[in-house]
């Protein structure tokens, strides 16, 4: 198929294997190099394509925080259900959503026992529904990173424009810079080098990044979520290392401009504000890591035009989950891993999503990682 | 079935009278059913249809008795409806037995308000696929529910065939070894009643796969009489009766993604949906497991059949972890193929 096969070539992909190997040999790492793949998308390629098995024992993938459904807290699903139960609400969100775990059940669970809860693939799917439905409050669930953002500010104004009054958004959008950079900042934690978002830098472009190359010395490849995309950042990143460059680079050309989408980028800085906080499960709450509506658009925000309990729900205590995100510990490492925690009875947020680090390895992991020749 | 039963049906849309035992219930079935499934064990209209034993018996040592349930959403897709599917599907579920399908029950749960044309161009699909696949629907049942309590039809067929002498096919009996075939590429249906739904505004040539595989089977068997196992892949898809086939037979299971067919445009709703075109459903497609001395054979077989033109070789059963599935990608590296986690598609069949 065009545009697909190109990028799952297999003798393309043995040639980067061969020069990865052959970086690694020049670098001689006295311990594996733990390079964090930052995104969900990443993870899952990684996973789906068996790339962990193709890389030599010298190169460690840590899975990072980068699943916008697995760094959900309970509380704001708790918060989410409470908007779903009431009987004027038709709550819609994307597919992912429907099976994280809140203190007392999923949206899932919530739909079965009656709510109404829709999914759609869009948020104008979700508007759409409110002006078929005007005697209906439509809720949109919006979440994710900078890359869903601006389609769900782009709704909001196409709302404001027709004077829909029925359509709010119960707003979870996370912007993911403060958690790499918390990730960073973690005591302990060693990660060595960056494939940075995809997606995410499509709207926001490169210059968010700068301070992890320059600051933290850190080389930062934004890759793209096919696998040679992958298995070539990674080159890019040993190369750098070889080199002893701390750069941001570009891999995902074809799709991240330098200057990232401006009018998307407009769409938000018009739309949301920074949250003082926000609350992230497995890493606890990180300053200016969430947005919100603006005042003005105060009219489209679940959250104040419904009461929200807005409680705060610990974890599970068993669970690892920010251990996993912050790649301190592996996820078949975690105590609950594949025994109270599932991708049938995710308890952990990681195990939820197919974008999750734990249910990417439940799914398609485990496959013995090659060992090294010369073991 | 008489003249005078024609059209005693007037009114243009299915109401609980119809439901209710009496005469309104009477014409629906005349009408509608009976006329359709017309066969000389169905005409006496007795409470249950009876087939003589001894005309069972020179046909094999074993009777091979299955049901299905069809709630397919939408209930006309392209390649099929849901009466179409639910007489395929359960001589599927016979054949890949290695039972010949013989018969057929019919019982339907209608939502009121459906159009007496609907449901007559519903039990006409059924009663043409029925008399192409040379089976026959004997008896039946009719129940309708008020607006709501069930989404305009659903379908359960039940169906007998005989398994003849000789025919031992079994999940368990997969050896290390033995080669994996399909007859075709995998995914058609479930990304065509996907994409029939309509909510997800693609326009593909998409084409459910659905069609009844007991000749295809029949002519296998025939070239490959060492055959361990066959499975329609279903709801799940290939993936969940890899899994199957690997726990039942505690073996493991590789395939290879580049010898398993795929149709261009499923591959493209997977990818622009996030599917893995591994769970997606089919209606006529099989997995079998065939000895590595009868794959040529059992090939040459399923190519020569018009339902199995695209049939290709996609792995091999071999020693190891028992229960497990992994396929090496076309990228070169390898994957666990699971089983299906909660639901990727919602009434698909």
């Amino acid at each position: 198929m065009k545009y697909i096969d190109e990028f799952r070539d297999r003798a393309k992909a043995e040639t980067l294997v061969v020069e990865i190997n052959r970086l690694i040999e020049k670098i001689a790492p006295p311990a594996p190099l733990a390079i964090m793949e930052v995104c969900g998308g990443h993870t899952h390629s990684i996973f789906r394509y068996g790339i962990e098995g193709m890389l030599p024992p010298e190169i460690e993938l840590v899975h990072g925080p980068g699943c916008p459904v697995c760094v959900l807290p309970m509380g704001r699903i708790d918060d989410c259900l409470a908007i779903a139960d009431r009987s004027e609400v038709i709550l819609t969100t994307f597919g992912d959503a429907m099976r994280v775990p809140g203190s007392r059940g999923s949206l899932l669970q919530a739909k079965a026992a009656g709510a109404d809860i829709r999914m759609v693939y869009s948020p104008m799917d979700a508007l759409a529904l409110a002006r078929k439905n005007p005697d209906r409050e439509l809720v949109f669930f919006g979440l994710g990173f900078e890359t869903t953002m601006p389609s769900t500010a782009l709704t909001v104004l196409q709302a404001e424009r027709e004077g829909i009054r029925n359509f709010s958004v119960f707003c979870n959008h996370i912007t993911i810079v403060p958690t790499i950079k918390a990730i960073l900042d973690s005591p302990g934690l060693h990660i060595d080098a960056f494939l940075g978002p995809g997606h995410v830098s499509m709207v926001t472009g490169i210059s968010p990044y700068h301070f992890i190359a320059d600051y933290y010395r850190r080389p930062f490849v934004i890759a793209g979520f096919e696998p040679l995309d992958v298995l070539q950042s990674i080159w890019m990143v040993l190369k750098q290392i070889a080199e002893g460059r701390c750069q941001v680079e570009n891999q995902y050309g074809r799709v991240v401009p330098e200057k990232g989408n401006i009018p998307a980028l407009a769409a938000v800085a018009r739309v949301y504000e920074l949250r003082e906080f926000f609350e992230w499960r497995g890493l606890g709450s990180i300053d200016q890591s969430g947005v919100r509506f603006r005042e003005e658009y105060a009219a489209f925000d679940a959250e104040r035009k419904f009461t929200v309990p807005n409680v705060k729900v610990a974890d599970p205590s068993v669970c690892q989950c920010g251990e996993v995100l912050k790649g301190a510990i592996k996820p078949w490492q975690c105590r609950v891993f594949g025994t109270a925690c599932t991708p049938e009875n995710p308890l952990g947020a990681l195990m939820v999503s197919s974008e999750g680090a734990c249910a990417a390895y439940f799914q398609y992991g485990g496959v013995p990682k090659r060992v090294p020749e010369h073991a | 079935m008489t003249p005078r039963n024609f059209a005693k049906l007037s009114v243009p849309a299915i109401t609980l009278a119809h439901g209710g035992g009496g005469k309104a219930m009477k014409d629906l079935v005349d009408d509608v059913f009976a006329r359709a499934f017309d066969n000389p064990l169905l005409a006496p209209m007795e409470d249950q249809a009876r087939i003589g034993l001894s005309e069972l018996a020179n046909m094999g040592d074993r009777l091979a008795f299955t049901t299905d349930s069809y709630v397919v959403d939408p209930i006309f897709f392209p390649g099929g409806d849901i009466g179409k599917l639910a007489v395929c599907g359960t001589i599927n579920d016979l054949a890949v037995g290695g039972a010949v399908p013989l018969y057929l029950s019919c019982a339907v749960i209608i939502e009121e308000g459906m159009t007496v044309a609907t449901l007559h161009r519903i039990a006409q699909s059924m009663a043409a696929t029925a008399r192409e696949a040379g089976v026959a629907i004997v008896t039946g049942d009719t129940k309708v529910v008020t607006k709501g309590a069930c989404d305009k039809i659903f379908i359960t067929t039940t169906g007998i065939g005989v398994i003849p002498a000789g025919v031992n096919l079994g999940v368990a009996n997969a050896r290390p070894g033995d080669r994996v075939l399909v007859n075709g590429r995998m995914g058609d249906h479930g990304a065509a009643v996907l994409v029939a739904r309509g909510d997800l505004a693609l326009e593909t040539n998409l084409e459910s796969d659905c069609a009844a595989l007991h000749t295809l089977i029949a002519d296998l068997l025939r070239s490959a009489p060492g055959t361990r196992f066959i499975r329609d892949a279903t709801r799940g898809g290939l993936s969940t009766v890899l899994n199957e086939i690997a726990h039942a037979s505690q073996v493991a299971i590789e395939i290879d993604e580049l010898a398993t067919p795929l149709g261009d445009e499923v591959k493209g709703v997977c990818e622009i949906l996030g599917l893995d075109p591994l769970y997606l459903a089919n209606e006529g497609k099989i997995v079998a497991v065939v000895p590595p001395g009868e794959v040529q054979a059992a090939l040459t077989a399923l190519r020569a059949h018009p339902l199995g033109m695209d049939a290709a070789d996609i792995g091999f059963v071999r020693e190891g972890e028992a229960g497990r599935v992994t396929m090496r990608t076309r990228f070169g590296g390898m994957r666990i193929v699971d089983m299906l986690v909660g639901e990727q598609l919602p009434r698909i069949c």
